[in-house]
C-alpha cells in the first residue's frame, strides 16, 4: 500500500522567518525527512545529524544504480573512473562555486532553482508520474547519501 | 531452425564479424550494398538520423547489406510472404503481388483507421491481414514472424522519405504522442524531450544522445540486444531507463507516441533494417 502514501500529498509551507527577511519553505514529502529552502537557492541545515563521509560520497557519485552523476558531469577528481558525462556543468571546481546549501538544494529538488532542468531530484517522493512499482515511495538517494556526496563535493576545487 | 541461426548470427557478431558475414552469405541476402538512396540524406533540413550519431565502426555494418545483420529478418520476411495460411489459406503474395509492390507504404504509418477511430501503426496494419484476409491467428508482438514482416515491409521502403500525416482525424492522437514525449516520468522525472531535444550529442555516461529521430530506422538491429527489435521496444527501455512503469508494445499510448516521433522523422529515410549500438 505504498501508493496510499503518495495520496497524503506534501505539505510546502512558505513562512517568514522572525526577524530576518530571508524566506523559508518547508517541505515534508512521505516518508522523507522535512527540510527547508532559504531564500528559493539553499537548504543551509543538513538532513541528518551524522556528518557526511567524503568517501562513501565519492562512490556513490560513481555508482550507475546510485548518483551516477558522473552520468552528466565531469569531475577531473575522479578520471580513475571512465565515461564522464558532459550534459550538466563540471563539478572539477564546484566547492569554489556553490555553498554546501546550495549542493543540497540542487541533489534534493534541483527544479526548485530550474523547473526545465534535466537533473532528476534525488530526494523526492511526491509529484511524479508512473514510477515503477519497486521504486514508489522511495527517493534516489536516502538522507545520508545525500550528505555523503555533499561531502565529497565540498573537497572538490580545481587545483591552482 | 531459424531462431537458432539468428542466436549464432548474433554471437558470432559480439565475437567475430567475420562470422556473421559468412552466415549472411549462405542466407544469400539480397542488394549489393549500402542504401544508395539514403547516403548524404542522413541530415534532412537540419533534422539528423541517429544514423550519425552512431560510431563509424556501427555505421560500417549497416553500410554493407553483407554484414548487417538485419537481413536476416529480411530474408525470413520474404519466406514468410509467400507463405499459405489460415483459414483462408492465402499468403500475402496472392494478395500483394511481390514485397516491392508495397514500396511507399511504410513511410506513412503510423495513421488514422476509420474503422477503430483510432490510430494504426504498421504492425498492427499486418496483424489485421492476417485475422481479416487470411482468417490466421495474428502474430505476437516482438515475435521473430512479426519482426521479419514488418522489417520486410520497412525495407522495400529503403531510401523512401518518412511521410506521416499528423493532420485531419490524425491530429488528437498526434498531440497526445506530443503530450507523452513532454511528460516527465519514472523516478528518475525525465520526459523524452529532455535527452532528445535539449541534449543530443552530448553525452550521458558513454551514451552519445541522439535526436531521437527514430521514425526511419525501426525495426532495427541492436547491438546491445544481439537482435533486431521494435520502436516500441525501444519506448520500454527508454521507460525502464528512467525508472517509469513501461507501457505495452502496441498500446495505445505508444502507438500516439510513435507517430509524433516519426513527425520528427518526417523527410529522413527509411533505412530498415538500421544498425544501432
Amino acid at each position: 500500500m505504498r501508493t496510499a502514501g503518495l495520496v497524503a500529498g506534501g505539505v510546502a509551507l512558505a513562512l517568514l522567518a522572525q526577524g530576518a527577511a530571508a524566506e523559508v519553505t518547508k517541505v515534508q514529502e512521505k516518508g522523507l525527512k522535512p527540510y527547508e529552502i532559504v531564500d528559493g537557492h539553499t537548504i543551509p541545515k543538513p538532513l541528518t545529524d551524522k556528518p557526511g563521509d567524503p568517501k562513501r560520497g565519492a562512490k556513490l557519485v560513481v555508482t550507475r544504480k546510485k548518483g551516477n552523476c558522473l552520468a552528466c558531469h565531469k569531475i577531473q577528481q575522479l578520471n580513475d573512473f571512465p565515461f564522464h558525462g558532459n550534459i550538466g556543468p563540471e563539478l572539477t571546481d564546484v566547492a569554489s562555486n556553490l555553498t554546501e546549501g546550495e549542493m543540497r538544494l540542487r541533489l534534493v529538488n534541483p527544479k526548485v532553482v530550474n523547473p526545465d532542468t534535466i537533473m532528476p531530484a534525488f530526494y523526492r517522493t511526491e509529484g511524479l508520474h508512473r514510477v515503477m512499482k519497486k521504486f514508489q515511495g522511495k527517493p534516489v538517494l536516502t538522507d545520508q547519501e545525500i550528505e555523503d556526496i555533499i561531502a565529497f563535493l565540498k573537497t572538490l576545487k580545481a587545483s591552482q | 531452425m531459424f531462431r537458432k541461426r539468428y542466436r549464432m548470427g548474433g554471437i558470432a557478431l559480439s565475437a567475430l564479424g567475420t562470422l556473421v558475414m559468412a552466415g549472411v552469405f549462405t542466407l544469400g541476402a539480397g542488394g549489393a550494398s549500402a542504401c544508395e538512396e539514403c547516403k548524404g540524406k542522413y541530415e534532412v533540413d537540419g533534422k539528423k538520423s541517429g544514423y550519425l550519431y552512431s560510431t563509424p565502426a556501427t555505421q560500417a555494418i549497416q553500410d554493407d547489406d553483407f554484414t548487417n545483420p538485419g537481413f536476416l529478418w529480411v530474408e525470413r520476411g520474404r519466406q514468410l510472404w509467400a507463405k499459405k495460411e489460415g483459414e483462408a489459406n492465402k499468403s500475402c503474395k496472392d494478395c500483394h503481388g511481390e514485397p516491392e509492390k508495397l514500396r511507399g507504404v511504410f513511410p506513412t504509418y503510423p495513421k488514422f483507421d476509420p474503422k477503430t477511430k483510432k490510430l494504426i501503426n504498421i504492425e498492427q496494419r499486418i496483424n489485421r491481414c492476417r485475422t481479416e484476409q487470411m482468417k490466421a491467428k495474428a502474430w505476437k508482438w516482438e515475435s521473430d514472424e512479426l519482426l521479419s514482416m514488418t522489417t520486410l515491409v520497412g525495407y522495400v521502403s529503403r531510401g523512401m522519405p518518412v511521410n506521416v500525416k499528423v493532420d485531419g482525424p490524425a491530429k488528437p492522437f498526434f498531440e497526445k504522442g506530443k503530450a507523452f514525449y513532454f511528460q516527465r516520468r519514472g523516478q528518475l522525472d525525465m520526459a523524452c524531450k529532455h535527452c532528445h531535444i535539449d541534449f543530443p550529442g552530448q553525452y550521458i555516461r558513454a551514451d552519445l544522445l541522439s535526436e531521437g529521430r527514430a521514425g526511419g530506422a525501426f525495426p532495427l538491429y541492436r547491438l546491445k540486444w544481439q537482435k533486431l527489435g521494435s520502436l516500441h521496444r525501444r519506448f520500454r527501455g527508454c521507460n525502464k531507463q528512467v525508472r517509469a512503469k513501461p507501457y505495452k508494445a502496441g498500446s495505445d499510448e505508444y502507438v500516439n507516441l510513435e507517430l509524433y516521433v516519426k513527425w520528427r522523422s518526417n523527410g529522413l529515410p527509411v533505412e530498415v533494417p538500421a544498425v544501432r549500438r
